[in-house]
């Protein structure tokens, strides 16, 4: 059940070049799926702001969201400190849906802020047994976070756009080196990457995950759609239908 | 303390009810609280066809508001009859159903299709749509074409007719005094305001569509100063105000311009409650400043001269 809840930050500590990891208490954690968002209210802006779920504490009844600061909402977010609360709407969105998916070996393909609800859905696919590669992209070595955990759910392989950190290039060009021996992939990040790795895995079968500037953030407004793949005259909201697409169901500009 | 307004064709429990576009057909807000607690419904517009809408970006955030361009996106007045007016069907709220096109043709297309409908109250005639290229804010800016398209939405609507201004006129009143003498059973005012905004990285605007329409507190005063002028030239029109209402003591604001009830757009996509939180207040702001009814306030902000 979707709700705004004003909700405690317990932690708010930087992790990489103006990216912020944020740990906050929700009775409703435990319901949270892979992929899903909550949409933060900041004094002052008229507008929502929303983050990904980047990791679930069910006993503790905490959530962990990462964001960048992009622009001026993000900025004042990243001032907030431990024991302030924020206006938040939770859950909202779509899901990675492991629970129906069979599959051994999974690909996890992330880049900047797209790579925080791939680990959340990787730690439950670990725990499924699933085997679990990640590839993620980032600009730079400054802007590297959460190595060490991908690490702990599987190999982990880093690209770096200038080579400043692990292998410079793209994720796709780390995607070439591996070849294609898992069944399912998994990617959130820039609509650009996004549309690379869904051309170069065309055969294969995944999710995506898509960012988009919202109004509501719950299906009311129509500010954040997608064009349908099989037929542009119609789209999908990515708030609400969205953000976790299959693959091959929207068209990526 | 009564919060109860008679309109055309709508009998309101409390003054207030979430904008056209704003609120989609219900469902998503019916999540947040039971909207039998609404004094109406604004349903998103109808058009004679389905509509994509524009490209994104649709929305950016600005100075206390938003820009939108969506581009009128809905399933077609038929898909809407059938597909999502029977979901308000549980609640004893009455849905007033905004329609819009792009011709004269198409808007009576719709209010004829509508007629076929039980599940609707009133209608908002849309025409100050700012976000299509064809028809929309032209209806809206035009004495005469407004005058033309209200006459023949009358004739082919069985319920009453609610003709929403546009802001971005020179003078409100004219175009006011064209839909009434057509024909119109009242008014709503105010759409948003055409405006810009440009990315300084990109050089260009940051929507899509270049132009949105501004709503939000920022254009409060500019829908104030409106519907006070219309209630100076028209004392007895009925008027839904909207623009930027943010809590209850903006809703006594509007009362005192001169609106009968007023609409909440923007401000549901910051606080999902905030319709029912406003009606809570209410009563409240109103006794504080000495009304015990809402229609005790209307039009009371008017000095009265001689």
């Amino acid at each position: 059940m979707i709700t705004k809840q004003s909700l405690e930050i317990l932690s708010h500590i930087q992790i990489a070049e103006e990216t912020f990891e944020v740990v906050l208490r929700s009775a409703l954690s435990k319901e949270l799926k892979p992929g899903q968002f909550v949409h933060i209210a900041l004094p002052g802006h008229m507008l929502r702001r929303p983050v990904s779920i980047a990791n679930v504490d069910p006993e503790a009844e905490t959530f962990t969201m990462i964001f960048k600061i992009f622009g001026e909402g993000t900025r004042h977010l990243s001032k907030y400190q431990a024991g302030d609360k924020l206006d938040v709407i939770l859950p909202c969105g779509t899901h990675y849906p492991i629970e129906n998916l069979k599959l051994e070996h999974a690909l996890l393909v992330g880049g900047g802020i797209g790579v925080p609800p791939l680990y959340y859905l990787g730690k439950q696919l670990k725990d499924k047994g699933v085997k679990v590669t990640s590839v993620l992209g980032f600009q730079s070595a400054s802007q590297v976070f959460y190595e060490e955990k991908f690490q702990q759910l599987g190999d982990t392989f880093i690209a770096t756009n200038d080579g400043s950190y692990g292998q410079k290039g793209f994720v796709t060009d780390i995607i070439s080196e591996l070849g294609s021996p898992f069944d399912y992939y998994f990617s959130c990040g820039p609509t650009p990457m996004l549309k690379a790795v869904t051309d170069q895995l065309a055969d294969k079968k995944g999710y995506i995950s898509l960012e988009e500037r919202m109004g509501c953030g719950v299906g009311t407004c129509y500010a954040c759609v997608v064009p349908l793949k099989a037929d542009p005259t119609k789209n999908k909201k990515i708030c609400k239908d969205g953000p976790v697409f299959l693959a091959n169901e929207v068209s990526l500009a | 303390m009564s919060l109860t307004v008679n309109l055309p064709g709508l009998s309101l429990k409390n003054p207030i009810m979430p904008a056209s576009g704003c609120f989609g057909f219900g469902k998503e807000y019916s999540q947040f609280y039971d909207l039998n607690q609404l004094g109406a419904i604004i349903v998103k517009a109808a058009t004679g066809e389905a509509r994509y809408g524009n490209p994104t970006p649709r929305v950016a955030e600005t100075s206390s508001g938003m820009l939108n361009a969506i581009g009128l996106q809905n399933p077609g007045v038929e898909k809407i009859i059938t597909d999502e007016l029977p979901f308000l069907r549980q609640y004893h709220t009455p849905i007033i159903a905004n329609i819009a096109g792009s011709t004269v043709e198409e808007y009576v297309k719709v209010a004829k299709t509508l007629n076929q409908s039980q599940d609707i109250a009133a209608i908002e005639l849309n025409i100050s749509c700012p976000n299509v290229k064809e028809g929309g804010v032209q209806f809206g800016t035009d004495p005469e074409l407004a005058k033309q398209v209200t006459d023949q939405v009358k004739e082919a609507s069985d319920y009453p007719v609610y003709v929403k201004l546009s802001p971005n006129v020179t003078n409100i009143t004219t175009m006011a005094k064209a839909v009434v003498g057509a024909g119109a059973d009242g008014l709503s005012m105010i759409n948003t305001l055409t405006g810009m905004q440009i990315n300084l990285k990109k050089r260009a605007p940051v929507i899509a569509n270049k132009t949105g329409g501004l709503s939000g507190p920022a254009i409060k005063p500019i829908a104030i100063r409106m519907i006070y002028e219309v209630r100076q030239a028209l004392s007895n029109v009925p008027i839904i105000g909207m623009g930027g209402i943010m809590n209850a003591e903006d809703v006594l604001e509007f009362l005192l311009a001169g609106a009968n009830a007023v609409a909440v757009g923007t401000a549901n996509f910051q606080n999902p409650n905030i319709c029912p939180e406003i009606i809570a207040e209410l009563p409240g702001i109103l006794s504080r400043y000495g009304f015990e009814s809402v229609e005790e306030a209307v039009g009371k902000g008017h000095i009265i001269h001689g």
